[in-house]
């Protein structure tokens, strides 16, 4: 069948991909005196997004079944506090270290899983919970302190540790300083999610679940335990924003990725995924991602304040789901 | 079309006739229409439900369009409270809603949430609210659907004095027998056009079903069902509908619209004189009375199923052989839908035992059901048959998706080719196989959800209304479909609420009544009166 230019200009992706390209053109128009041009620029956008692309990946899993994912933004600052206690004040190799910190996230994940698949608790209240919940956890095994290397010994007096070698690792730049080893870990985890997404039975039986549970379940389809995994692999991915988080401040704040979950889910909405469930994919959140990791680079290029950036990003969220909804 | 006050003016056509539109014309739900509407003489374009209540038309729906968690009395005033200074004066309004409730002879507080009483008292309050105005036409569209035989006694008693006070009635039904004794005058419509209207008195059923069903639906009730030969090509009709449909002198002048109503209930045939039994069928059909347990392939005992408190299944057994089809008759809420799904597993693990092949297995979700070559097509492909959004070769693939991925990863090669042989065995047309299956017909989506269930290579084919809400070419190519699988010995129960076409496709047939089978008749002695009244009283 052949598609008419109107039926091409409403698919999804090519509807994210003129965000993208609008967004593009307002950094060609205004330049900030031609650092828009430069390679660093974007090489170092995409190593600021990158993390919010690693919560992006994870929520587009869950998104797609139906779901939503608040706790993602916690989960990161209780592993970036984790992973800061094991390599800095336990010694832990980041060999031992890394692994513990993703089924630290992925057990949160689970938690929501089961309240979710099992206790059929709406996924907003039940990611909630897990959000306050992770929030704590973080604060309590930090002592509500930033894990850094200066540890305070019992007597007061405070001592300064070796940053474990990991830390420098994570936070470099490679392929001759062409590219952050943050922005690989991110197209790493974004491979993996596409992979299953696009080629797992898995992924499959997500999208059916996002588009009818009922008719899912009657055909087979392993309801709960699918959902529980989108859950887990969300707080796992979490988690593995909370190592490059950690790393990239050389630290582990409780504090951190504070709303990185509003950011997220404004990823996934401006890529076109759809919140009702089984429609979208992860590659129209790498365009989201892009979106929102342009615009904001564009606008501090031409010294626009925070404030206003936040009111504009509002602004395209809102635009993007207006112009998904017009499809139908 | 013209309706005259005090009288009762039945709407009649076979689904998708346009009857349901028309009505959201009037009730001003469509307002994208051609043509021109007359109220007491007056041109009116209608914007808006409110508009059209105002302008004294009042419409009963088909499906309740209550909202279940306010009360008695905010639903019958949703969107005209009486207020003061924005503030509703509930007093006022509980008043006028008792008034409004011994209108139609129902006394229950009207601060009672909705969803706590009953369907037919929800059913009577619709009445009561569209009755609240005084309405010059009232509209009624399948008001008993949902009504036991006393509520639907009140119902007519309420329609008589509506005509005595001068309010004209636009009566939609597919009961012949209400259409037989409320009627004054009838209007037929077929495909979106306007048929005939007489008067009721001269136009005996067998006249009117003719009317509905114009040449092309004559077939199943006389002929061989088997033969395709359905001369009206399917795609012509695809087309038809895709173009919209003209309801032609229907409403004084050609109004056009988008034609996508789908009655749910599908009984046009429903009350007709038996039709004799086909002689085309192939004559294989096994004996059922005597046999050893193992000749069956799918025997169910003592299947129970408690919901709410009350027993919908209460102990039921079911022997099907390979090779044979059971018909389940029984009306809405007699328990045989839920059976089915008790059979599937969907309900978890139940009371009663189930053998497949004489092998007593447990199936404990439809997961369990698949894998021992169970399948279930339910009663409605929107809501537990399909994934809409997904792709047809998605949906079709979705239940044998174990078969056809190996170590989890999925094939698409495999997965195109069982689409595309589904789509040549079962005649399914679409441009593309990547389309979403949402945007098919709904014959067409049928087949679909039929092909995802063949594709799991059941024994046991469990059929919940196959043919609901598709057009009698559909109907047909699925008759063929049910009768080939069949003779490859499948075990086959169906379940329709159209009696020719059980008695076309059963081999034997279980009426079911309150959980219970009340009786069992061989196809040869099964008439639609015996079923229907098997099914009414126990």
């Amino acid at each position: 069948m052949k598609k008419t230019p109107s039926q091409i200009l409403q698919t999804p992706a090519v509807r994210a991909l003129v965000a993208l390209l609008l967004v593009l053109a307002y950094g060609v128009a205004r330049n900030g005196n031609g650092a828009f041009f430069r390679f660093g620029t974007h090489r170092d956008m995409l190593r600021s997004v990158s993390v919010y692309g690693l919560l992006a990946c994870g929520l587009t899993l869950v998104v797609i079944s139906g779901g939503i994912d608040l706790a993602v933004g916690s989960i990161l600052a209780l592993g970036a506090v984790f992973f800061s206690l094991a390599t800095i004040h336990w010694g832990w190799s980041p060999a031992l270290a890394i692994p513990a910190t993703l089924a630290l996230g992925a057990a949160v994940g689970a938690v929501s899983g089961l309240l979710v698949s099992w206790g059929r608790f709406q996924p907003f209240i039940a990611t909630l919970a897990a959000m306050v919940t992770a929030r704590g956890l973080a604060k309590e095994i930090s002592d509500n302190q930033k894990v850094s290397t200066v540890v305070t010994m019992a007597d007061g007096t405070s001592k300064s540790a070796p940053l474990p070698k990991v830390f420098g690792m994570i936070d470099q730049r490679v392929l001759g300083d062409n590219v952050a080893v943050v922005t690989l870990i991110f197209l790493a985890v974004f491979a993996l999610t596409w992979v299953l997404l696009a080629r797992h039975r898995w992924g499959r039986e997500l999208y059916a679940i996002g588009g009818n549970e009922e008719a899912s379940r009657l055909s087979g389809v392993p309801v709960a335990r699918a959902k529980m995994l989108a859950y887990v692999l969300s707080g796992a991915f979490a988690a593995i924003a909370g190592i490059c988080q950690a790393a990239q401040e050389q630290q582990g704040d409780p504090e951190a990725g504070a709303g990185y979950e509003l950011t997220a889910i404004a990823i996934v909405v401006i890529g076109g995924t759809s919140l009702t469930g089984g429609r979208g994919g992860v590659g129209l959140t790498l365009v989201g991602m892009l979106t929102i990791g342009y615009l904001d680079k564009i606008l501090s290029l031409n010294a626009v304040s925070e404030s206003t950036r936040l009111i504009l990003t509002g602004a395209i969220v809102a635009l993007a789901v207006l112009a998904q909804r017009s499809r139908k | 079309m013209a309706i005259l006050p005090g009288e009762v003016h039945v709407l009649a056509g076979e689904n998708g006739a346009g009857k349901s539109t028309l009505m959201k014309v009037l009730g001003g739900i469509v307002t994208d229409y051609e043509g021109t509407v007359e109220i007491g003489g007056e041109t009116v374009r209608l914007r808006s439900p409110q508009d059209a209540a105002r302008r004294g038309v009042a419409i009963i729906h088909q499906e309740l369009s209550l909202v279940p968690t306010m009360t008695v009395a905010d639903n019958l005033f949703l969107g005209e409270m009486p207020t003061q200074g924005g503030f509703v004066r509930r007093r006022a309004m509980d008043d006028a809603a008792r008034a409004a409730l011994a209108k139609v002879g129902l006394d229950v507080p009207t601060d009672t949430p909705m969803e706590r009483l009953p369907i037919a008292t929800q059913q009577l309050v619709e009445v009561a609210k569209a009755l609240r105005h005084k309405g010059k036409v009232v509209v009624m569209d399948e008001p008993t659907s949902a009504l036991n035989v006393q509520e639907a006694e009140r119902l007519f008693g309420l329609i008589a004095e509506l005509k005595d006070q001068g309010v004209g009635i636009v009566y939609i039904s597919h009961k012949m027998d209400e259409i037989e004794r409320l009627a004054d005058r009838i209007t037929v419509l077929r495909d979106g056009e306007w048929v005939a209207t007489r008067p009721a008195a001269g136009l005996p059923v067998p006249e009117l079903v003719r009317l509905m069903v114009g040449d092309k639906g004559v077939a199943p009730v006389d002929g061989s069902p088997w033969s395709r030969g359905a001369e009206l090509s399917t795609e012509a009709q695809a087309i038809a509908q895709a173009e919209g449909r003209t309801v032609g002198e229907a409403l004084s002048t050609p109004s056009t619209w988008e034609a996508t109503s789908e009655d749910s209930s599908d009984a046009v045939f429903a009350s007709l004189p038996s039709a004799d039994p086909p002689t085309v069928l192939p004559s294989s059909r096994p004996s059922f009375q005597g046999e050893p347990s193992s000749e069956f392939a799918l025997e169910v005992e003592g299947m129970t199923v408690v919901q709410n408190g009350r027993r919908v299944v209460d102990g039921v057994g079911l022997k099907v052989q390979a090779g044979e089809v059971v018909g389940l008759a029984g009306l809405e809420g007699s328990g045989n839908s839920a059976l089915l799904l008790a059979i599937f597993g969907a309900f978890g693990r139940v009371p009663g035992t189930v053998a497949i092949e004489g092998q007593r297995t447990t199936i404990r979700n439809p997961k369990d059901a698949i894998r021992k070559r169970v399948a279930l097509l339910t009663s409605d492909r929107k809501t537990s048959g399909l994934v809409l959004p997904m792709s047809i070769t998605g949906n079709a693939t979705l239940a044998a998706l174990p078969r056809l991925s190996k170590g989890g990863w999925r094939s698409d090669r495999k997965e195109r080719d069982v689409a595309e042989r589904a789509k040549a065995d079962l005649s399914i047309r679409t441009a593309s196989l990547d389309l979403p299956v949402g945007s098919l017909s709904g014959g067409n989506q049928q087949k679909v959800a039929l092909a995802k269930w063949i594709e799991t290579n059941p024994k046991v084919l469990l059929l919940d209304e196959p043919t609901r809400g598709i057009d009698i070419n559909a109907k047909r190519e699925i008759y063929a479909l049910i009768e080939k699988w069949k003779a490859q010995g499948m075990a086959i129960v169906v379940i329709t609420s159209e009696l020719p076409e059980l008695l076309l496709l059963a081999d034997r047939i279980l009426v079911m009544h309150r959980g219970h089978v009340v009786s069992e008749m061989a196809r040869a002695e099964a008439t639609a009166d015996r079923v229907v009244h098997a099914a009414m009283n126990a």
